[in-house]
């Protein structure tokens, strides 16, 4: 996939704004203040041809999830005639509320499609970012992805997060026989295909950072113990990650690609272990009669945080990535589970029981300062978006009358605020968010 | 007033036990169909599965009984291979309850083996909360699911 002269379009027609803005509307927003409320924003039809209404729908439908925007509904908008070339009747789109407005079009050009999107800052009466973009067709969900990161780092100073896909567990059947297989879809639900077939229960898929590759863990056919499995996406090739006698499993990519770390267990103990991709080295990092599972490394690849029954009960630890001096970090009342540390460094996210109740939370990565933003009878396995403002972890309801509870991904940004249910085809468990597609 | 606590409690030990017989007639009628040796006399004769407390991997006194008979029963039928299926309730995460599970089946493969049984004979297989038995979101249910099976294969 290629994305060929990303460049930026130059404002054209800036003109001053007439009237003062209302205060309320204005086309930034900061993440961080408590009750901001979300920026109204006029996304047109992409003019030139007929997947400009489809783009269109996809920068909407990212922008209105994200929480931070509000789509004004294309039936209330005014001014009919816009031209992606020039400035835009400003008082129309006040009048209609909006903060911001996005015009663009698409032009044809061999077998490729140009398309040229501007994002104009209605309070100011200011262009406020455009690019420009060449590329086949059918690339276009994530060209419409792409801009619509651009929009969101414009108007909330973050990277965006919508160019990404996320890798989860597939569920169908009866809880007895349950079919669990691993799915691939972007991020919005989009595109969802199916990388393992299902004859045995495949758990726990994450991406490499270039997105190639997953790691998972996967039953055999036989009653051998189940193994992690490294497989190709596209091709589908797939090889074991060493064969150990005990199960290995918890794997993880390091933030460079280059090591997988997981848990082995042998003789009832689990203790985590470092592998190279390439060369296939093991390093033991842990050795205690513990359970020290669900290793993940820092953002810089320094540091790694698991969780542990050491001490009594399952609590988080952070050690050097080589091991040795493994230091508790989570102190609170409860059982901590699935750390995952922020691709931005700041935070840790985790599952913690408590009582009756499962929680999902964040804490800094010294453990000070925990949070909590999601809560039911079950949530677990947070993953974060490559911006480290938002996870996703799935929420499963209770079983009842010997039928299987719902099991959904959800969607909540790191204030708690905007939670959502995230489309699957079925049930869906174990979401691993991928990084940015390279492009 | 002591008294009468003592004879409700003494009463409402006569009703579990009660109970508990009751369960044992329900599978009494099958004991004269299976054929000895079969699974399905070890299913039902012997017992296949041992329970666990919460986030607990050590043989209870009911599961030390019931592998006690396992370890019996396989010492006279030794063509059967086995392998040990540890098992978890769904209040754990996905991860660690498979860890979870391992312990326990290695819990109940050690007691085997202490019992005479040749170490090479037994396998096990974590399963951790991924295949759960029966399936409820209750207390009962977990219970049982918090469970060591002795598989013939």
């Amino acid at each position: 996939m290629k994305f060929s002269r990303r460049t930026t379009i130059l404002g054209g027609a800036a003109l001053a704004a007439g009237s003062a803005a209302p205060a309320h509307a204005q086309l930034t927003i900061d993440m961080t203040r408590p009750n901001f409320e979300p920026v109204p924003i006029a996304i047109v039809d992409f003019s030139g041809d007929r997947l400009g209404a489809d783009i269109a729908g996809v920068i909407r439908n990212d922008l209105q999830n994200s929480g931070l925007f509000r789509s004004i509904s294309p039936s209330s908008f005014i001014q009919r005639d816009v031209d992606a070339n020039a400035a835009p009747r400003f008082a129309d789109w006040r009048g209609v509320g909006a903060a911001g407005l996005v015009v663009g079009q698409i032009q044809q050009s061999g077998g490729n499609i140009k398309v040229d999107f501007r994002l104009w800052d209605v309070v100011v009466g200011q262009q406020a970012t455009g690019l420009s973009f060449n590329s086949q067709p059918s690339n276009w969900r994530r060209l419409a992805h792409i801009i619509a990161d651009a929009i969101y780092k414009r108007v909330t100073g973050e990277e965006g997060y919508f160019d990404t896909r996320v890798a989860y567990v597939s569920e169908t059947g009866p809880l007895s026989a349950r079919v669990k297989r691993i799915a691939i879809m972007d991020q919005d639900g989009a595109n969802n295909r199916y990388i393992t077939d299902g004859r045995t229960i495949a758990l726990t898929p994450r991406f490499s950072p270039t997105l190639q590759e997953i790691v998972y863990m996967a039953y055999a056919e036989d009653r051998s113990p189940p193994r992690v499995y490294l497989q190709n996406v596209d091709s589908g090739r797939r090889e074991l990650l060493g064969n150990f006698p005990g199960m290995s499993f918890a794997p993880r990519f390091s933030p460079d690609g280059t090591k997988v770390v997981m848990s082995i267990s042998a003789e009832g103990q689990s203790d985590i272990y470092e592998m190279d991709v390439r060369g296939r080295a093991l390093r033991r990092l842990t050795n205690t009669p513990a359970i020290d599972t669900s290793p993940c490394y820092s953002n810089d690849g320094s540091q790694i945080v698991f969780n542990s029954d050491r001490g009594g009960t399952q609590q988080l630890y952070v050690m050097p990535a080589g091991g040795g001096g493994e230091r508790r970090i989570s102190f609170g009342e409860g059982r901590y589970a699935t750390p995952v540390w922020s691709p931005r460094g700041d935070f840790i996210a985790f599952t913690k029981i408590t009582g009756g109740s499962f929680g999902i939370g964040v804490m800094r990565t010294d453990g000070s300062g925990e949070r909590m933003l999601a809560n039911g009878f079950l949530v677990e396995g947070p993953t974060w978006a490559p911006n480290g403002r938002v996870l996703m972890f799935f929420r499963q309801q209770p079983n009842s009358g010997g039928r299987a509870g719902s099991v959904t991904l959800n969607q909540i940004d790191i204030t708690g605020r905007f939670e959502r249910p995230v489309p699957t085809p079925t049930d869906a468990s174990d979401p691993a968010w991928s990084p940015l597609i390279p492009q | 007033m002591s008294m009468i606590k003592a004879f409700a409690a003494v009463a409402a030990m006569i009703v579990m036990a009660a109970c508990s017989s009751n369960e044992q007639q329900a599978a009494a009628p099958a004991t004269t169909t299976v054929t000895p040796g079969s699974v399905a006399d070890f299913r039902q004769n012997v017992g296949d599965r041992v329970f666990f407390d919460t986030d607990m991997s050590n043989i209870r006194e009911d599961g030390r009984q019931t592998l006690n008979r396992q370890a019996e029963w396989l010492k006279k039928y030794t063509n059967y291979p086995i392998t040990i299926e540890g098992h978890c309730d769904e209040r754990g995460t996905r991860e660690y309850n498979l860890a979870l599970g391992e312990r326990r089946a290695n819990a109940a493969r050690q007691y085997l083996i202490a019992q005479g049984i040749p170490a090479a004979r037994v396998k096990t297989i974590s399963y951790g909360k991924e295949r759960p038995d029966p399936v409820g979101s209750d207390e009962a249910a977990w219970a049982r699911n918090r469970r060591a099976v002795t598989a013939l294969e």
